[in-house]
């Protein structure tokens, strides 16, 4: 199974042509995913989930797993 | 429900009444809540309308355990959280915690907490549209406690 990516707020914006899928193959951490997904390096300050819970870059990641990236939070 | 997102404007008030009906009555010593409307300025320039950005998943899975947590460090009768998302305009309510408790440090301090951790955990992100015309993300979010 491939592993869904998504972006999210200005970072979607900033990432040309990003994935919202890729093979596992080869991934092991979320930063391996946005290695894969994205045509930028990974900004500072970013956010991540994994599976909807937050999480760090350093996480690891499996086949089917959802990881999410996105900028500081700024709801309420 | 305690976590509700909304894509159309709602009233405050009227969802606190509401809600305040779903509870046994008399069971409430204190209730406190908190309501954050859009304001019209942000950083000294003039805003004109704010879209919500959300990932509505992680959102409401997030919202829940703010909820589940303050039950863990209060004794609570019961809370709310109402979010909105999409576009608004200045004076439309964005955000609504409300906690219902028998004593009012519960409720005090619960209704904060349930603020505070909804701005650092809750996947929500602002997009002003100012008044010259142009539009921003909100890049970070105003101190909460000092």
């Amino acid at each position: 199974m491939p592993i869904t990516v998504k972006f999210f707020a200005s970072l979607r914006e900033q990432i040309k042509s990003p994935a919202s899928q890729i093979d596992s193959a080869g991934i092991a951490t979320v930063a391996d995913v946005w290695a894969a997904a994205a045509d930028i390096p990974i900004p500072d300050h970013v956010l991540c989930s994994v599976n909807l819970d937050h999480c760090t870059a350093a996480d690891s990641v499996k086949d089917g797993d959802e990881v999410a990236f996105f900028p500081p939070i700024t709801g309420g | 429900m305690p976590v509700t997102v909304l894509d159309t404007p709602f009233d405050p008030l009227q969802l606190l009444k509401q809600h305040e009906q779903t509870l046994e009555a008399g069971s409430v010593g204190a209730a406190a809540h908190f309501i954050g409307t859009m304001r019209n300025h942000n950083e000294g320039v003039g805003v004109s309308s704010l879209t919500l950005e959300h990932y509505p998943a992680m959102t409401t899975k997030e919202l829940a355990k703010i909820i589940e947590d303050a039950h863990a460090k209060w004794n609570l009768i019961d809370a709310l959280i109402v979010h909105r998302v999409g576009t608004m305009t200045p004076g439309d309510p964005i955000v609504l915690t409300a906690i219902w408790s028998a004593h009012r440090a519960d409720a005090f301090e619960a209704c904060r907490y349930l603020m505070e951790e909804l701005k650092s955990r809750a996947p929500f992100w602002k997009k002003e549209t100012l008044a010259d015309g142009g539009d921003r993300w909100v890049e970070k979010n105003t101190a909460g406690y000092t």
